[in-house]
């Protein structure tokens, strides 16, 4: 069996435990729920057969839940001293920056399992553009990845959980909105810089139905971009001085 | 099988942690690890269990060595960290369990290792509760059961018994020792009570550096040197104290505080006073109630070493 899967093993085996992933399930679909089906601009108000409106719900209230989950994989064992009980067993720093990562990734995949039910309602009431919502669905996948990987990074260079909640909020901020809101006030090359690097861009056309391969280079470079960071963190006490 | 410990140093900035140190421990032998706090203990442990590089030098068992084969070198170590941090939300088997798998135990062999060691370590009553409902001593069972649940051929301890009541520290000593007898075991201590009850071989450490090395006798009969004796003799102790001095093998006298006729007799270099000491009694008819030798206390040996 894989290191890397016992470590998730153990991480998903905690999440449940301790409730968090039971109230992050049930916050997550309360929240998308309601506002897809019962306020504001719901399914019934706009009339029409597709998941756009629980799509851009799911994309904020993840950006609030993915920090909620990640901040305690490292800061905690930072602070308790087991990070050193963890470091010391037959695994390497990539392994159990991964296991982490992908317990994480498998507790935002049971919750958005948990919505396909809007889709099967969905697509009785009309006729649903199925390559949309897969396309919508992978981008909340790509998206909660790249999130958790900030997380972890962010859970990485702190004891504390809420530091790291609130580091990883500050620097997802960014991805979220201000580079979006910066290239509509910017114009020429950092204009499309800054279009580029917002996530709005990337997750509004895959929830379309477009998937590019400019996308995937754009989540894929994020995730890549937070893991390493997290295992610099974690190596950085062999150069610690 | 026989850990080497080449040139190690450690800086934290200016200051050495671990200031060049070299040694051997060879299969079989349960070596104690002794120095005031902050001598550089834990930081050597921390090290050979490759929780953090050295800023140079090298640490290699066999051929393995941490900087180029750390996993084959954590896979053969058992380790249990100072303070014993545990994960305090799992019980105790799973967190057993957690600690076979990713040591490698073979799935087959999983469930009778995590038997063997909850019979080793008297867990029985309690390998269904959560960790955080263990009291302390427990604790540091699991955490002995999780370093051992392996079959390490190293283990390596940082300070086992802080925290523990007395009869838990008999118990863990006890332990500490039946594993001797089959396993390589280092441990770390301040309480020298302890270390020369369980090792065979002493290492005292003092501002990163290796001051001592030996059996605790070979401690003890480095830094004798001269001899000393502990009299009691009946008769007017000043009169007694001058007659002793003006002995000829004698170094100096001291009367002990609070016991009238007692003294401490120390000789002079390579010379033993008890003859003529007894000599002086007959020749002045003076009652000897008492005489002995004292042994250099291991205690005295270490705040020799460590000031």
């Amino acid at each position: 069996m894989s290191k890397v899967w016992i470590i998730t093993k153990r991480e998903l085996a905690s999440f449940f435990d301790s409730l968090i992933a039971y109230v992050m399930i049930v916050l997550f679909l309360g929240l998308s729920g309601a506002f897809t089906w019962l306020f504001g601009s719901d399914v019934f108000f706009i009339n029409q057969a597709n998941m756009q409106v629980f799509f851009s719900i799911a994309f904020w209230s993840l950006f609030f839940f993915i920090p909620a989950i990640t901040m305690r994989m490292i800061a905690e064992e930072n602070k308790a001293g087991t990070i050193e009980l963890l470091i010391t067993k037959a695994v390497s720093d990539s392994q159990i920056v991964w296991g982490k990562f992908l317990a994480c990734l498998i507790l935002v995949l049971i919750a958005l399992l948990c919505t396909l039910p809007y889709y099967i309602t969905i697509s009785q009431l009309g006729n649903i553009d199925d390559g949309a919502v897969i396309g919508g669905y992978l981008g909340l996948i790509l998206l909660s990845a790249s999130y958790i990987s900030i997380g972890l990074f962010a859970s990485s260079v702190t004891q504390n959980q809420i530091v790291a909640f609130l580091t990883a909020i500050f620097i997802g901020v960014f991805f979220h909105i201000v580079f979006g809101v910066l290239s509509s006030s910017v114009r020429g090359f950092f204009g499309e810089l800054f279009n580029y690097l917002s996530m709005t861009t990337h997750f509004e056309s895959m929830s379309r139905g477009v998937v590019d391969s400019r996308d995937l280079i754009y989540f894929g470079s994020i995730i890549a971009m937070g893991i390493l960071l997290s295992q610099v963190m974690l190596s950085k006490r062999n150069w610690q001085s | 099988m026989s850990i080497v410990v080449e040139n190690l140093t450690k800086k934290y900035g200016e200051q050495k942690a671990v200031n060049d140190i070299s040694f051997e421990i060879k299969t079989g032998e349960v070596v104690g690890f002794l120095g005031p706090n902050g001598a550089g203990k834990s930081t050597t442990m921390k090290i050979i269990t490759c929780f953090m590089a050295p800023s140079s030098g090298d640490v290699r068992l066999d051929s393995d060595s941490i900087h180029t084969d750390p996993e084959a070198i954590k896979r053969r170590i058992g380790y249990l960290p100072e303070n014993n941090p545990l994960y305090l939300d799992m019980p105790v088997v799973e967190y057993l369990r957690f600690t076979a798998e990713i040591q490698g135990v073979s799935k087959s062999n999983i469930p009778g290792r995590i038997a063997e060691m909850i019979d080793r370590c008297g867990l029985d009553r309690e390998k269904h509760k959560n960790i955080n409902e263990l009291s302390k001593g427990y604790r540091q069972r699991v955490g002995l059961a999780q370093a051992m649940i392996h079959d390490p051929e190293i283990l390596i301890l940082d300070e086992p018994t802080t925290g523990l009541d007395p009869n838990q520290i008999v118990e863990i000593r006890k332990l500490i020792k039946d594993l001797g007898k089959e396993k390589t075991v280092i441990l770390s201590s301040h309480i020298l009570s302890e270390v020369e009850a369980t090792c065979d071989r002493i290492l005292i450490i003092n501002r990163g550096r290796i001051v001592a090395d030996g059996t605790s006798d070979t401690l003890r009969s480095q830094s004798q040197g001269q001899e000393l004796l502990k009299i009691s003799i009946e008769a007017a102790p000043s009169e007694v104290e001058k007659a002793v001095r003006g002995l000829a093998s004698v170094e100096k006298v001291t009367a002990i505080d609070g016991k009238d006729g007692w003294f401490h007799v120390q000789s002079k270099p390579d010379a033993s006073s008890r003859k003529e000491v007894f000599d002086l009694c007959v020749k002045n008819k003076w009652y000897l109630m008492e005489m002995s030798g004292q042994e250099t206390r291991l205690e005295d040996v270490f705040q020799k070493l460590t000031k």
